[in-house]
């Protein structure tokens, strides 16, 4: 398997009137063509910079440094004009958000069409064709008079529909999902995830799910990354990582979700506060919430180190097969 | 929509009927009357007068009389240009005050979208400082200050070049005549228009959609003008409803330094005067036009946003 991005040394930061803040440091990842990457973590943890990052959507006082490879082509250094190229052609993006990520003034049929009208240069008509074709694909019910709608005339779940649909237009080698179920009621968010499993069971793209729920990442996911404060402390299959969760993050993260299998009183939290990112731990950012530390995560940062099968895991804690 | 158009219309004559009917005894409520003057008038003469004018009647049957005489038509004569009725002084001044008020809201809308635009676009940038600071220069100083500064540029220091104009007079509406009011009425609206557009765009671009529309690789253009333009466009509508009606209604401060022939002073010589009939004129002229240029408002957004829908 080649990866079809690849993501090294990444660091995003911002410039705000307190100074510089980091929001990812220094994160290396890799998606390969077929496969499903899970990013984890809570809000703040950088998750979603990463990848804005990727589209060069950054906000206009962020800056990233690394490389962030497609096919080889570094994003961070293209130019706007190359990036265009990529954007929506070859790499695409489904959001947070179908409520307001798209325009409310054009018709469904126009910003579905538009993005294959941009890349592929064909005629309105076909491009109106096209995505008739794709809103069936994604299983919107009466596709064709959805056509000539105006997205506040569509549920939150077809407006999410919309989005995937449009993120497949050009069927791109990677889609990045940003918590596509995270603005949806829980039956609509089913009916979602469903839909994502088959676009991935009948792309060859690469699918990149960030989300801070892990009931998402099980269904979907083959590989895991769990971030915290702007950095991955644990990276490995979704078997791995359930099964055998190294990083005392991670533990925690599972053993805050509710399980119908367990029987529990109260719902289980991580303690404390996820940490302020103009003012991070010394160490390891995340030794003042974690039950196993030691004098060494206060002044040291773990390596991210390889145990087996590619279980990478950033902790001084020797890891016990579960 | 032809429906709800045809049904705003109507009932826009309730409306227009109240502001008659306001305006009327508001006016009859301030002290003084059209004929008085610093020396007083012999009665018996004051009494011809009233009684030529119909002044001397009951205030309820002047009231009905009057609108009995506006359903014809007819406005009345005018108490102060006597030889004139309310019809015919609109009917003189308007296109004056209509031409010039077009002319300016044209300008405005051309330089002050394009200028709040550009501004937007390089926003914290000397660019947008620049065009900000022109702008804030242009709505702080009043135009009773840029009309006699323009007259003195254009009709005294370049009195022998080919940039002198005309500083005053209509001169049958010649178009060197009409350049510095239409340019002194534009200005500030100019200054106006550019700021509502930057901050309509600046809060348009940041939206989720518009980063949906970049993160397809449309070229950043085709994101300004076709995702974000439109809602962008919103606020600058609703400032420019009033605005038009403004400036379509004549300015008494700019027909004044530049010696036209509009109705703009009539609205406070008229008040001054107690020319209680042409006071009445201009009164239900601007309403009218408030109500028909607030209607285009609305049909507008329509226009703008889908989601307003008109049944």
């Amino acid at each position: 398997m080649t990866s079809v991005l690849e993501i090294d040394g990444l660091t995003v930061s911002f410039s705000t009137p307190d100074g510089d803040v980091s929001a990812v440091s220094d994160i290396s990842l890799s998606v390969d063509a077929g496969e499903c990457l899970g990013l984890v973590g809570e809000s703040g943890s950088g998750k979603s910079q990463t990848f804005m990052a990727a589209l060069g959507l950054l906000a206009d006082n962020g800056t990233a440094t690394g490389e962030i490879r497609l096919d080889g082509i570094d994003l961070l250094s293209a130019s706007e004009k190359k990036l265009n190229t990529l954007r929506g052609e070859r790499i695409a993006m489904i959001f947070q958000d179908p409520m307001t990520s798209l325009t409310p003034h054009m018709k469904i049929g126009r910003q579905l069409s538009e993005v294959l009208i941009e890349h592929q240069n064909v005629d309105t008509k076909t491009g109106w064709a096209r995505a008739l074709d794709m809103l069936n694909r994604v299983h919107i019910p009466a596709a064709e008079r959805r056509l000539d709608m105006y997205p506040h005339e569509l549920s939150g779940g077809l407006r999410q529909r919309v989005m995937i649909a449009m993120a497949l237009m050009c069927e791109p080698e990677v889609i990045v999902a940003d918590e596509p179920t995270t603005a949806l009621d829980v039956t609509v968010q089913a009916q979602i995830l469903d839909l994502l499993t088959e676009v991935k069971d009948n792309l060859d793209a690469a699918i990149v799910l960030i989300t801070h729920d892990l009931g998402v990442v099980a269904g979907l996911a083959d590989r895991v990354a769990v971030m915290y404060a702007g950095r991955i402390v644990e990276q490995g299959t979704v078997g791995d990582i359930f099964a055998s969760p190294a990083h005392p993050y991670t533990q925690g993260l599972l053993a805050c979700t509710p399980r119908l299998d367990v029987e529990t009183e109260e719902l289980i939290t991580i303690l404390g506060q996820p940490p302020n990112l103009q003012n991070l731990p010394s160490g390891c950012s995340f030794h003042p919430r974690c039950t196993y530390v030691v004098e060494q995560c206060k002044s040291e940062r773990p390596a991210l180190e390889v145990m087996n099968n590619g279980h990478i895991k950033a902790c001084f804690r020797p890891h016990v097969e579960a | 929509m032809w429906a709800y158009f045809t049904r705003r219309l109507i009932i826009a004559i309730p409306t227009l009927w109240v502001v008659i009917t306001v305006a009327f005894f508001l006016m009859r409520l301030a002290p003084g009357g059209p004929f008085d003057q610093e020396a007083p008038l012999p009665p018996e003469i004051m009494a011809n007068l009233k009684a030529a004018y119909g002044l001397d009647q009951p205030l309820w049957w002047q009231y009905l009389n009057y609108l009995g005489n506006l359903l014809q038509g007819d406005f009345g004569p005018s108490f102060k240009y006597k030889d004139f009725s309310v019809t015919e002084l609109i009917a003189q001044g308007f296109p004056v005050s209509i031409q010039n008020g077009a002319a300016a809201l044209f300008i405005a809308v051309l330089f002050g979208i394009p200028l709040g635009a550009t501004a937007a676009l390089r926003q914290n940038t000397v660019t947008d400082h620049a065009a900000m600071t022109v702008a804030m220069t242009g709505i702080v100083i009043p135009n009773f200050v840029v009309g006699p500064l323009l007259a003195l540029i254009f009709g005294i220091y370049l009195r022998d070049t080919m940039f002198a104009l005309p500083v005053a007079g209509w001169n049958n509406g010649a178009l060197p005549n009409r350049i510095l009011p239409v340019i002194c009425l534009a200005l500030p609206f100019i200054a106006y228009i550019a700021r509502i557009t930057r901050a309509g765009l600046i809060e348009t671009l940041r939206t989720n959609y518009v980063r949906t529309a970049r993160a397809k690789g449309l070229p950043f253009r085709t994101v300004v003008l076709r995702h974000a333009f439109k809602s962008a466009m919103i606020p600058v509508v609703t400032y420019l409803g009033p605005a038009t009606v403004f400036l379509l209604t004549g300015s008494m401060v700019i027909e004044t330094i530049f010696g036209l022939p509009g109705i703009g002073r009539y609205f406070v010589q008229g008040a001054l005067n107690r020319d209680y009939t042409l006071v009445m004129g201009v009164t239900i002229l601007a309403a009218s036009m408030v109500i028909f240029i607030n209607l285009l408002v609305d049909m507008a957004y329509a226009w703008l946003d889908p989601k307003v829908r008109y049944e």
